[in-house]
């Protein structure tokens, strides 16, 4: 019952300050950077191109492939290795899997779709800041899309439930804290990601979820509103 | 009640609702779900009688039947050269569409295309899986010698040609280079170094602009600012086919992209 207030006095159902921008690596077929107050995340998507090694071809259908990288100094002063970790291998698999039940990849046999995700400042949701950057990327690649996706922390700090949680929230210490990660797909209203950490209730975990497709809606708009300004430039607006 | 919620040259992102209601039918690049016509890709919306339809904006390009490209010679094997075409797949150009020269049984193929060699083809098949073949059979196919390949989104390349092919030849007669502009999004380029340079500046300017109106004028005015010639436009668009044979491939692709992008 201490959890009265939150530490940056945003409201429990706000996000932090979000910011989204399509078109930022000019080389790359599809690119995005979103943050969420000082997480910052960056999508380059390059394909669909040839796959290579050739065993992992799938005549049926094209393969997504994600990767999660923390820039060694995105984090709090302690250098992140360089390289694959534990951690990023797993976050790389969920976001590819939040991310495939939107595309549809039918139309490229044995082709990849690459997206690389980096992250050059991180504080608390990295992950989903990387889903919200991907799924703009792939929609800026002209991708054979069903809808976008976006995502959210939601949680639990001590008897509250919050969204967006920061990192002093995650390591809050005077009580019980859950982050669970989130993403839907806004036209259905479907969820793609679902992950816990932490201690919850079914009906905690029940309300969060609800107060997290709430924060998804308004991400949506802000992603929205992000793809249109890239293509909506100057002029007679076409 | 069915009801057309997007105006026509609207952008709309994949998942938002473009009509509802069963009187409107989905085009290319929309789906339909229960009552709703969702976008099913980044794109413009084109409203075609009872169809909307979505105009990319962006992406690689994807190959298709009969469009002209220009491929690079990546692989040469028993049956022909295989190629680059810029797209996640590689083509086939067999012996056969290769060349009519008769050549013999383990001949050396690097005298017809060798490693390294661009090539205007053209496409004569491309099935389910994605194998693509190409002819060299046809008007204006040829081993391109020399000049500059630069790449452009397959998208602006209707933009590039113009209509009529009327945008590549005036930049043709402003410089005198040869060009010739494969619907794959690489531009080859050939004549002084200069010249080369301009012809690569105006197609990026082309590129950069080609949303907003009055295009065709504003590049006659930066080629007569960087040239310091005026430029007969209604005589450029009777000049007559260059040997680089852009002409009748650049007609055909205006013809066939047509107004859809409406400028």
């Amino acid at each position: 019952m201490v959890y009265k207030k939150r530490k940056d006095g945003r409201k429990f159902d706000e996000a932090r300050k979000i910011e989204a921008k399509v078109g930022v690596v000019k080389r790359a077929d599809g690119s995005a950077s979103f943050r969420f107050g000082n997480t910052w995340a960056v999508a380059a998507v390059y394909g669909p191109r040839e796959l290579y090694p050739r065993f992992l071809q799938d005549p049926s259908k094209g393969l997504l492939r994600c990767n999660y990288n923390m820039m060694p100094f995105s984090s709090r002063g302690e250098r992140v290795r360089p390289g694959g970790s534990r951690r990023s291998k797993e976050i790389s698999m969920v976001t590819q899997k939040a991310l495939l039940p939107v595309l549809n990849l039918d139309e490229y046999p044995n082709a990849v779709v690459d997206v690389f995700i980096e992250l050059p400042e991180t504080e608390a949701g990295s992950r989903t800041a990387g889903i919200n950057a991907a799924s703009m990327a792939l929609a800026d690649a002209g991708l054979l899309m069903k809808d976008l996706v976006s995502s959210v922390s939601v949680g639990r700090v001590d008897d509250k439930i919050v969204v967006d949680l920061d990192y002093a929230e995650e390591s809050y210490d005077d009580g019980p804290v859950a982050d669970i990660p989130i993403a839907i797909l806004p036209k259905s209203g479907n969820v793609s990601l679902l992950q816990m950490d932490g201690l919850v209730s079914k009906d905690q975990l029940k309300e969060a979820v609800e107060l997290g497709k709430k924060a998804c809606a308004k991400i949506y708009e802000i992603q929205k509103k992000a793809l249109k300004e890239k293509y909506n430039v100057k002029g007679d607006g076409q | 009640m069915s009801k057309l919620l997007v105006k026509e040259k609207e952008i709309v992102v994949p998942g938002e609702v473009l009509a509802e209601g069963m009187d409107n039918l989905p085009g290319i690049g929309t789906y339909r779900q229960g009552e709703e016509i969702l976008a099913g890709r980044l794109g413009l919306t084109y409203i075609d009688g009872r169809t909307i339809k979505l105009i990319p904006l962006s992406g690689k390009y994807a190959p298709k039947r009969n469009d002209t490209i220009i491929c690079k010679v990546i692989d040469i094997n028993f049956s022909g050269w295989r190629v680059d075409t810029n797209s996640a797949y590689s083509a086939m150009l067999s012996m056969k569409d290769g060349t009519s020269a008769y050549i013999q049984k383990g001949a050396d193929l690097t005298q017809y295309y060798a490693l390294g060699d661009y090539v205007v083809a053209k496409i004569v098949n491309v099935t389910s899986q994605k194998l693509i073949d190409v002819t060299m059979k046809g008007p204006g196919l040829h081993k391109l010698k020399g000049g500059r390949i630069i790449q452009v989104s397959c998208h602006k390349v209707p933009r590039i040609i113009g209509k009529q092919g009327s945008m590549v030849s005036m930049i043709k007669q402003a410089t005198g280079c040869r060009v010739s502009v494969g619907q794959n999004g690489l531009v080859w380029i050939q004549g002084e170094p200069d010249k080369e340079l301009l012809v690569e500046n105006t197609i990026r300017k082309i590129e950069e602009e080609s949303h907003l109106a009055g295009l065709t004028d504003r590049i006659q005015k930066f080629l007569e600012k960087e040239t310091g010639a005026k430029l007969d436009v209604s005589k450029s668009s009777q000049a007559p086919p260059s040997p680089a044979g852009g002409r009748p491939k650049s007609y055909a692709a205006s013809v066939r992209q047509g107004d859809n992008h409406g400028l």
